[in-house]
């Protein structure tokens, strides 16, 4: 293998770095004193709130706004705020173009164009690269990331999410940077995307030298790589004395993993080998009550469409990206399904929810589910569900009314943003209960158990991931279903919140309600037990019923 | 629906022609046909354009899929056109309130024809250029600026992302107990609700996405160009074509005493 030419290791200085962002009243980082040498490879880490990523974007030369030189000279709150300094080989990050570059953790906004060759020499062509020398280099990046087998004019759109991140890692080793930035680049990605990036990346820095930040909390995935473990501390925490450093503990990975292995594990982080405590299941008496019953079931977020003239506009069903799928849900029992990308584990989640129509086979509600009266559901409300004698419902979820539905089958998104209703905490904790009449007793029991109390003005957005995570699970749980269905509850969360999760999942079950889970997290089913459901990738799973039909690739994740 | 501008597959000749000669050929035939209400220039451009569909690799399957709303509009434009325009020469249908005279059946195909002969080229260039390809040209030859040209590419492809993420809260909100059924005002406010969410995801995104092109050194002055956009040999028939096409709609309806400028239109 030829060494890249023209990759110059870089080194990082920083000397009592601060940074506060605009409109923030405490610094994301402060009192920063760090000194990386030229190809070493650091994992960076740190709860919540440590500033990792700020001091990710500021080495990327991407913080202020845009606009350079915001470095606090009108001293208004309202403007970011930069101390000390922070220098790459001597010099600031913003003044170097392409001399750092930066992976981050969403796969989807990773990608600029729309196909291969074209993403991976965006940033060369920025740089100002000789045309001559771009093609050569995107073939060289591409092969680095093991990519290479695919031709230029792919299209992005069908990358899966571990190949798009790869694609990102290509587009900056496109650009020779002497300094990697990696911002929690797997954390979205199932276990397999995981290990193709991780070792990407090795392949890569073994290659050109080059020096390595990464901040990722499953210390686990990373440790191997890297020759540095550095944790940071919260710049609040540092600011109040103004004598401690935000550095808390800095040194070789083993010696760090074996001094600080509880303050890590306090702080929610993955230490390898560590598998948090979690509340263990009461074993089952007897067979739950069936609540829900799919029968050859096929599934697919497209809706069906029209054909054209020539057909005689008759209905054409999409191709399903799952067919053939038989599976019971019942009280106090835990469904895992689990499966390769793309193999159609959402769609068929939430076509079990009731919120997407089945392409082919039904789902059906029990009367244990269907009916008015379940065990702990309280004066649900007939007003709104006019036209169903005692609030009963059809035997179709799909067909429910919105709020016929959350008080039977209660769906946590991968996304807790996308269900988020309104602009504070409690508000969106009493929405579910105000809407079907119900009394807001058990608004306060979750706030208490998931840790929302303190919360509860703030906006929903403002909240941390783990506080998100919890949130949604608990406006969705405000409105009693009996039946929880959550879509990969686990992505990105740290070791603290997943504890919390698993046994707080563990105590519904045991207290009867169902929960179907889609899932890449062996542990976590683990811990909820029950059966789980193990789909094929697509092309062997897909029967092909639509003639014509061509599906968007990467619909679903 | 992403994918939808791609031009996978399609290797036919105009797909190597220079975006910019192809749009600059459409505009040429384009004006020209504005220019004018009647059918023998349209219908000679449109005869022209029929025989170029091989060559964009359009087949009237595909250009029926993919152009169909056009062509429906250019067809009730046309019959409303026959039905409403004031009537001259013999009558063919009479039903009251509105006729068909040989007069406003011959204004209402013209109308017809030119709607087609107008809607059909941009069809053609849409199925056969890839819109880097066309950002390529219009930077480098129309010489627009980069940093406008390429932040317009890297949106579009968000359009397509937004498309799924409005399913997809669609269904989020759904599960909190929004439902899109009610009167006309709950479906309106839940429409606006979602729309928000979308809206707040789409700057989410596109944050987000400024970021990934700005560390990748986006915005700077100098930029070198890794697919030269270049004009060749094929370039040149391309115009020419374009410029044929025009000059003999334009022939054919002065020859044939058609030719009715738009502007000096009189009853």
């Amino acid at each position: 293998m030829r060494s890249s030419p023209g990759v110059r290791p870089a080194a990082v200085t920083a000397r009592g770095w601060g940074w506060r962002h605009a409109g923030r009243p405490r610094p994301a980082v402060s009192g920063l004193d760090l000194d990386i040498q030229p190809g070493e490879r650091v994992l960076l880490l740190g709860p919540s709130g440590a500033g990792k990523s700020t001091l990710l974007h500021a080495l990327a030369g991407v913080l202020g706004d845009g606009a350079a030189g915001a470095s606090g000279a009108a001293g208004d709150a309202e403007d970011a705020d930069e101390t000390g300094s922070l220098l790459i080989d001597g010099a600031p990050p913003r003044a170097q173009r392409g001399r750092a570059g930066l992976v981050q953790q969403d796969p989807e906004t990773q990608v600029v164009l729309s196909r291969l060759g074209d993403d991976v020499a965006f940033g060369a062509e920025n740089l100002a690269v000789p045309a001559a020398e771009i093609w050569p280099r995107v073939r060289e990046a591409l092969d680095d990331v093991g990519l290479g087998r695919l031709p230029l004019d792919h299209p992005t759109s069908a990358l899966s999410g571990g190949q798009k991140q790869r694609l990102a890692l290509a587009g900056i080793l496109a650009m020779r940077p002497g300094l990697l930035l990696l911002d929690e680049p797997t954390a979205n990605l199932d276990p397999a995307g995981v290990l193709e990036v991780r070792d990407a990346v090795g392949r890569c820095l073994d290659k050109t030298g080059a020096t390595l930040v990464v901040v990722e909390h499953r210390v686990g995935v990373w440790k191997d790589l890297v020759d540095r473990i550095v944790v940071l501390q919260p710049g609040s925490a540092t600011d109040s004395a103004g004598l401690n450093s935000a550095v808390l503990i800095d040194g070789p990975p083993d010696r760090v993993l074996a001094e600080a292995r509880d303050m890590l594990i306090g702080a929610g982080v993955w230490v390898p080998g560590y598998v948090p405590a979690t509340r263990t299941r009461r074993p089952a008496r007897d067979a739950g009550q069936l609540l829900l019953a799919a029968e050859g079931l096929a599934v697919s977020r497209e809706r069906p469409r029209r054909a054209g003239l020539r057909d005689g506009f008759r209905t054409i069903a999409p191709r399903p990206v799952q067919a053939g799928v038989s599976v019971q849900v019942r009280t106090g029992e835990a469904l895992t399904i689990t499966g390769p990308n793309g193999a159609g584990k959402s769609t068929l989640a939430l076509t079990l929810a009731g919120l997407l129509r089945p392409v082919a086979g039904t789902v059906s509600a029990a009367p244990a589910l269907s009916g008015g009266a379940s065990g702990h559901a309280r004066g649900r409300s007939a007003g709104h569900s006019p036209g169903h004698i005692g609030g009963g419902a059809g035997t179709d979820p799909y067909r429910w009314k919105a709020q016929q539905l959350i008080a039977r089958i209660g769906t946590v998104f991968q996304e807790p943003e996308h269900q988020f209703v309104t602009g504070r905490v409690l508000d969106e904790l009493m929405f579910g209960p105000r809407h079907l009449g119900y009394g807001e007793d058990r608004v306060d029991e979750l706030l208490e158990r998931l840790r929302l109390t303190e919360l509860v003005d703030a906006n929903p957005y403002t909240l941390s991931g783990g506080e998100k995570r919890r949130l949604s699970v608990a406006t969705v749980l405000a409105a009693h279903p009996q039946v929880l269905v959550l879509d990969e509850p686990t992505f990105g969360q740290d070791a603290n919140t997943w504890a919390e999760l698993a046994s707080f999942l563990s105590e519904l079950l045991d207290a009867g309600t169902a929960v179907v889970s889609v899932t890449h997290d062996a542990e976590f089913s683990a811990v909820l037990g029950g059966t789980e459901l193990r789909l094929r990738p697509r092309e062997t799973a897909a029967a092909a019923p639509g003639p014509e039909l061509e599906l968007p690739e990467g619909a679903s994740p | 629906m992403r994918d939808a501008l791609s031009l996978r597959g399609n290797h036919a000749l105009l797909t190597r022609a220079n975006p910019l000669a192809k749009f600059t050929a459409v505009t040429l035939i384009t004006l020209v046909l504005a220019l004018s209400i009647d059918w023998v220039s349209a219908s000679v451009a449109l005869a022209f354009e029929l025989l170029l569909l091989p060559l964009a690799g359009l087949t009237l399957a595909l250009l029926w899929q993919r152009g169909w709303p056009l062509i429906l509009a250019a067809a009730l434009g046309g019959w409303s056109t026959a039905i409403l325009a004031p009537d001259a020469g013999s009558v063919l249908v009479d039903a009251g309130i509105w006729s068909i005279s040989a007069g406003s059946l011959q204004l209402g195909i013209g109308f017809m024809l030119r709607g087609l002969a107008i809607a059909l080229p941009a069809v053609l260039l849409m199925s056969c250029t890839d819109p880097t390809d066309l950002a390529d040209a219009l930077a480098q030859n129309a010489k627009l600026p980069h940093r406008f040209v390429l932040g317009t590419l890297a949106a579009m492809r968000l359009v397509g992302i937004m498309a799924e993420q409005w399913q997809t809260i669609g269904m989020a909100r759904r599960a909190r107990g929004v439902g899109s059924s009610g009167n006309p005002y709950q479906r309106f406010r839940a429409t606006l609700g979602q729309s928000f969410g979308l809206l707040v995801q789409a700057i989410r995104s596109a944050s987000r996405l400024a970021v990934t092109m700005e560390a990748r050194g986006f915005g700077g002055a100098a930029r070198t160009w890794a697919r030269p956009s270049t004009f060749s040999g094929l370039d040149a028939w391309v115009l020419l074509g374009g410029l044929g096409i025009a000059a003999a709609a334009a022939a054919a309806a002065l020859g044939a005493g058609t030719w009715n400028l738009v502007f000096l239109t009189h009853q």
